[in-house]
């Protein structure tokens, strides 16, 4: 996952200042994926020279906040909507996609589950294809490489389904939307790395 | 796995109700779907979502309340019990959860039976089930009896009888059951080469790893198709783990 989007989805729900996201996106991420100050200002600094967001007025404090321009939310659109695929993906990105699509304004989570499920499912395909057609005794081992990805690619559509599921009796409370259902979906990534 | 003929299973905008007033029951609302030979389609969706009963449909088993199935072009909706039975028999073969095996005759007899309702004579149509109890790897075991036989034994006898004789259109309501995952497995490398061979195949299933082996998986939702998904190439990337 990019701390990029991440911290463009972050200045989604309005305007924040350095410390403000780095204390928000640690709090999205359940303290999964601890970030120092530095990157936080790099990766800001970054986004203003891309045009995805712009500094406000420095506040009573002497703090500088930014906001998210028009590009940095179509780019966060983006984001959300491409299926990440398997290929170059950091083990929890999806998972923290999710939390944040939950907790972001004007992201249609469902989609996000359901393009991704349709991309997961097209590589379940594919790996099927290719046991299929290695069915020689040599081709063991090769078969248990590809074993391993057909039960990675099952256990993230059942976790999608789950998901779906999970996504119908969910309500967001009025006002704020709530961050204790990202909280929880990476409070038990914590617990099962421990 | 290049099917371009006519579909063998046309369901077209098809709706099912249950029951009538307040109690309602909508269990498909507007599906469509054609399965073309040499095409394995699974469907998925949670509990209730109306997968059995678009199989139920699609085997004449069930009539729908709105729309139309055809099989090999034939409208089902058109046909009297008669011929309907015959369709069923002639070009449709099933694959129940539940094997639906007769305990009171041996593998042999409940793979010859259809054929024997059919018409068939009696020593042509045990000839028959034993080729076909051989293709599933079941030769020599013929003339057990369902007791006498695994789970995943059964299930093959159960296969072979959904695959004797010219059926063109194989149905499978969650095939590997409660089979372990490497017999489950065997289940559906038989029902893939079958549908490769020429037959159009239907599977029902609730497990993604199954639903793996069809060319196409529909995702079925409180009676709706919400999605369908087609493979795309480009696997021997992800293999390589080489960076887009």
């Amino acid at each position: 996952m990019s701390i990029r989007h991440g911290l463009l989805a972050l200045l989604e729900r309005g305007q924040m200042y350095g410390y403000q996201l780095r204390a928000a996106f640690e709090e999205s991420t359940g303290s999964t994926w601890p970030l120092n100050i530095g990157q936080v200002y790099t990766t800001l600094s970054r986004l203003e020279r891309d045009g995805l967001v712009r500094p406000l007025p420095e506040g009573e404090g002497g703090q500088r906040p930014y906001e998210i321009t028009d590009a940095g939310r179509a780019d966060l659109a983006l984001w959300f909507a491409t299926p990440i695929s398997r290929t170059d993906r950091p083990r929890d990105e999806l998972a923290i996609k999710l939390a944040l699509a939950l907790t972001t304004p004007g992201v249609d989570v469902r989609s996000v589950v359901q393009g991704q499920r349709t991309a997961t499912m097209r590589t379940l395909q594919e790996l099927t294809r290719l046991k299929f057609a290695s069915d020689r005794p040599e081709d063991l081992p090769w078969r248990l490489v590809l074993d391993s990805m057909v039960f990675q690619a099952e256990a993230e559509i059942r976790w999608l389904d789950h998901c779906e599921t999970s996504l119908v009796r969910y309500s967001p409370p009025p006002g704020r939307p709530a961050p204790t259902a990202a909280e929880a979906v990476d409070r038990s990534d914590q617990e099962v790395r421990r | 796995m290049n099917p371009t003929t006519d579909p063998v299973l046309d369901v077209r905008d098809v709706h099912r109700t249950h029951g009538a007033g307040a109690a309602t029951v909508h269990a498909l609302r507007g599906v469509s779907l054609t399965v073309r030979p040499g095409e394995l389609v699974a469907v998925m969706g949670p509990s209730g979502s109306g997968k059995s009963t678009l199989l139920a449909l699609a085997g004449g088993l069930d009539s729908p309340t709105a729309g139309e199935i055809r099989v090999e072009g034939q409208s089902l909706g058109e046909l009297d019990r008669r011929r309907l039975a015959q369709v069923r028999r002639r070009r449709i073969g099933y694959i129940f959860q539940d094997l639906n095996l007769l305990g009171s005759l041996t593998a042999a007899e409940n793979v010859a039976l259809p054929l024997e309702l059919d018409g068939v004579g009696v020593r042509a149509a045990r000839r028959q089930a034993l080729a076909a109890l051989d293709e599933v790897a079941m030769g020599g075991l013929g003339d057990r009896f369902p007791d006498q036989l695994s789970g995943g034994q059964q299930q093959r006898v159960a296969i072979a009888r959904a695959l004797v004789g010219e059926r063109r259109l194989v149905l499978a309501d969650e095939p590997t059951g409660a089979l372990d995952s490497q017999t489950g497995e065997a289940v559906l490398h038989l029902l893939r080469t079958r549908v490769d061979a020429g037959a159009a195949g239907v599977l029902v299933t609730h497990e993604a790893r199954h639903a793996g082996w069809a060319d196409r998986v529909v995702f079925l939702r409180d009676g709706v198709l919400v999605d369908s998904t087609a493979p795309l190439p480009g696997v021997e990337q992800l293999l390589t783990g080489s960076p887009r």
